[in-house]
């Protein structure tokens, strides 16, 4: 088996090429403006190494920061049409209504109700209005809207309303590319609508994005399917990404993590990711990093994703050091670090400076450093410490030692001795531990729905079912599949024993799966 | 005349965020209650808070509520016009009109349904409950205790589902009748409880539950402004102690008779390192353990809220490894009679203990 992982970052686009599970080469590039040109870089520079054309690559694995940055930086997305199946309920807290204003102008195509949706227990909470769904669609054929958001009450639980009103909009507008929130799964409609409004908004970039990608593939004489990967660590086919951008949001401190576990053989495990701005810190269960449940807000929109569990706070290889007093990060050169540091030849010590002086790394110029005596380092070297273990314990979730994975561009910050901490691990080619989580994600599926008059039991097994069969679809090999969560939740005030159960499987990339270029 | 307050918007978001906390881990989360509020407040909607001793001895008071499963709540949504529909179904039935209308239960989404209702309907919102918190039961509340009728009660859906309660013979009745009919219509109903005189809400309402929720969620507001400490900036307009502080490490839930009953578990950091904190609860917390031994119960309030940013967590969504600190708030004179501890003492919650107050000399 061989695989290229990418991930595109902010400062680096970094690449490895994997081989029957071990890692053969680890290289960085400056991410480009177009992002394509990076990959077009890493790629020819894997090749150079000379070890790529002799043998097939079973497929290549891109994380990419692109979409969360469109929605952040409010460019290039799409006018979106909004239709909510759900009248007369929540009449008063229509589509966008919690969305930044700026963003909800650009985005905001117009906004459709129409009566439709399900009760909690599947029953239809009233007919859904078909004519209604119909002249809504040619209303929005009228305005030239193509991109679609569909959202219905109880979705998750009964997704007919949601199908049939696609398809209403398919017959009325053909090139309509269609978001059903039930796609995004979990309970909160308005939470689930914003990420249908947020997917839609996407899917040109999306498109676009993707087929640079797999141009870019190409031109690098590659013969390998695309996979995407995504927030909680697996990938999907590039065609299904194409269509659910919104799953690939923030997949780089997954992939950080995933990278880790893959490169220590540890599943448990605090992870600190340095960067150079920034360290993450989180926890992996079963290999995976824990996820957080709550709300997660991106670019100002309110959202149910799955995200990890994350405390990332201003410590990096560029963080400005002050010495009176001591003070490290939050500011930091970032990328400039070559041109800003000290030891280059700049004006602002770094971190990155200190272990410098401290002979920790041999980078730049050290006489440059003169003044920087080892009692000093030392001093440096305790407050980043201290900021570590302050987030380790925070983010600990039991008492005794835990072994900590350092990774990425900076764990040299991280010392060898931290309290809370049993050991402190550093694995060969860590500072691109990304890109290794890349290249191994598996294939997920999920099932977030309620159950009623089932033992506990029966209810987990059937969740199981459903994800099981949602992961398959999704390109996953039946034989490998794997149960990584099992959350149940009783709800209070309803009745028979109605219990709320989230599973989620994974599974290797099954070996037929090839996506269509 | 009257001297009215007038609700800012900002006064509102600072609401939802003290209602949550008196929520003491139920009543489901006030934001989608704060969204009606922003959409009514941009369409030139205000809402004014009027003080129960400024009422007249025969005006008549609405006590509203949203009854349900917050799940459910979460994809109907809410609106402003089923809440307002709820008291005005009772001006029908009753021929009353009323002069303002109260919360029901300050804890939780509860405590902005009668500022929804009042910007609807062009009335006031009178400044008090009848929980000064969240309870999980009808019968659980000053009225209650004051043994003041129980009846009538409205129940409304915004399908055009319109129900009467016309009597019952006490609270607990009520609960379970009122209880079947909100099932019926999925688990989610509008309800405007048994109308209230100027006096009676002068005698059993419990007063100032409304700005109190807006100074605690100001507090922690302007707190997590200026980075201070949240929990600090609480106790400074509160009488509250501090219990604990730890982080989650055990959740436990199961359903029984329709409600979410089990125990979270917490190790202790500062000055409680190498303690353990239990909490017991039924919708909202009720017992709190430390070592085992019981150190707080309602009906003192019982509030766990995040350690770096003082916003309420609640028993649905408490998780694993979240930072806590666990504060008492001083439960409403009302509740610490023998009366008031027969409907929400522990023993009500079926915990054999005999109650004491965090705040007892």
């Amino acid at each position: 088996m061989r695989r290229i992982g990418i991930d595109v970052g902010g400062t680096n686009t970094d690449a490895v090429l994997i081989e029957d599970g071990k890692v053969i080469t680890s290289l960085k590039v400056p991410t480009s403006e177009d992002v394509t040109t990076g990959i077009l870089q890493a790629l020819a520079r894997l090749g150079v190494s000379g070890r790529l054309f002799d043998k097939a690559v079973d497929g290549v694995m891109i994380g990419t920061t692109h979409f969360i940055n469109a929605v952040v930086q409010r460019r290039n997305l799409s006018r979106v049409a909004a239709l909510r199946l759900g009248m007369p309920a929540c009449a008063s807290l229509p589509p966008f209504c919690d969305w930044p204003t700026d963003l909800a102008e650009l985005v905001r195509g117009g906004v459709w109700m129409v009566e439709g949706g399900h009760e909690y227990d599947g029953r239809p909470f009233v007919p859904l209005d078909e004519d209604a769904v119909r002249k809504a669609a040619q209303e929005m054929r009228a305005l030239g809207l193509t991109s679609v958001a569909i959202s219905g009450i109880f979705s998750p639980l009964d997704s007919g309303h949601e199908r049939q009103a696609a398809a209403i909009i398919a017959e009325e507008i053909p090139d309509a590319v269609i978001t059903c929130s039930s796609e995004l799964g979990r309970i909160g409609l308005l939470e689930r609508e914003n990420a249908g409004l947020l997917n839609a908004a996407l899917t040109d970039l999306a498109r676009s994005t993707i087929l640079a990608f797999e141009r870019a593939i190409r031109e690098s004489r590659i013969d390998a399917p695309l996979f995407i990967t995504q927030n909680d660590g697996t990938v999907v086919e590039a065609e299904q990404a194409m269509k659910l951008p919104v799953y690939s949001f923030a997949s780089g401190a997954t992939n950080s993590m995933r990278g880790a576990a893959y490169l220590s053989g540890l599943d448990d495990a605090m992870v600190a990711d340095v960067g150079g701005t920034t360290t993450d810190i989180g926890q992996l269960r079963h290999g995976f990093p824990r996820e957080a449940n709550s709300v997660v807000q991106i670019g100002g929109v309110r959202t149910l994703f799955r995200m990890p569990d994350l405390v990332s706070f201003g410590l990096g290889g560029g963080s400005h050091v002050s010495l009176d007093p001591l003070k490290v990060g939050p500011q930091s050169v970032g990328y400039r670090l070559m041109s800003e540091g000290l030891a280059f030849g700049g004006s602002q010590l770094t971190v990155t400076d200190v272990a410098i002086a401290a002979g920790e790394l041999e980078l730049g110029d050290k006489g440059r450093l003169a003044h920087l005596d080892p009692e000093t380092c030392a001093r440096v070297f305790g407050e980043a410490k201290r900021m570590v273990e302050e987030t380790v314990d925070r983010m600990k979730t039991e008492a005794g030692d835990v072994p900590l994975l350092a990774v990425g561009g900076g764990a040299f910050i991280i010392p060898d001795q931290l309290q809370g901490v049993s050991d402190v691990i550093r694995v060969p080619h860590g500072d691109c531990a990304n890109a290794v989580g890349a290249a191994i994600a598996q294939v997920s599926g999920e099932c977030d729905q309620i159950f009623r008059d089932l033992t506990r039991l029966d209810a987990i097994s059937a969740a199981n079912t459903i994800a099981a069969d949602r992961a398959v679809a999704a390109g996953a090999d039946r034989a490998t599949l794997k149960t990584i969560e099992t959350e149940d939740m009783p709800i209070a005030y309803l009745p028979g024993n109605s219990l709320r159960v989230r599973v989620r499987v994974v599974g290797d990339v099954a070996s037929g799966s090839r996506a269509v270029n | 005349m009257t001297q009215m307050r007038d609700l800012t918007l900002d006064d509102i978001e600072s609401l939802a965020v003290g209602a949550w906390i008196l929520g003491t881990g139920g009543g489901g989360s006030p934001y989608l209650g704060l969204l009606n509020m922003r959409q009514l407040y941009a369409a030139g909607h205000k809402v004014q808070l009027l003080h129960p001793n400024d009422l007249e001895d025969d005006d008549w008071v609405a006590a509203v509520s949203n009854m349900g499963a917050p799940l459910v709540g979460q994809e109907r949504l809410t609106d402003s016009r089923t809440i307002a529909r709820a008291v005005t179904l009772m001006e029908e039935y009753t021929g009353y009109r009323f002069r303002g209308i109260m919360a029901l239960e300050i804890g939780g989404g509860n405590g902005i349904q009668p500022l929804m209702a009042a910007a609807q309907l062009g009335r006031a919102v009178v400044d008090a409950d009848m929980m000064g918190r969240a309870y999980p039961e009808a019968q659980m509340t000053s009225v209650s205790v004051g043994k003041l009728q129980p009846y009538p009660l409205t129940t409304v859906d915004c399908r055009g589902l319109e129900s009467i309660v016309e009597k019952v013979p006490t609270w607990k009745w009520m609960e379970r009748v009122s209880r079947k009919i909100c099932v019926e219509y999925g688990s989610i109903a509008a309800t405007c409880k048994a109308p209230r005189t100027g006096a009676e809400v002068k005698q059993w309402g419990i007063h100032g539950t409304t700005s109190k929720a807006i100074k605690i969620g100001s507090a922690v507001r302007e707190a997590q402004r200026l980075h201070a400490d949240p929990i600090d900036a609480i106790l400074s307009v509160e009488p509250g102690k501090i219990l604990f502080r730890g982080k989650v490490v055990d959740v436990e839930r199961r359903a029984t008779e329709g409600f979410l009953r089990g125990r979270t578990g917490f190790d202790g950091t500062d000055e409680w390192r190498g303690t353990k904190l239990e909490l017991s609860f039924q919708n909202e917390w009720i017992v709190a353990w430390l070592d085992g031994e019981p150190i707080a119960m309602s009906p003192d309030l019982i509030c766990v809220l995040d350690s770096v940013t003082g916003e309420a967590i609640g028993t649905e969504t408490i998780r694993y490894g979240q930072r806590v600190t666990v504060i008492a708030l001083p439960s409403p004179e009302v509740f610490l009679t023998p009366e008031g501890l027969h409907y929400v003492g522990p023993k009500a919650f079926n915990y054999d203990i005999e109650f004491k107050s965090v705040f007892a000399s």
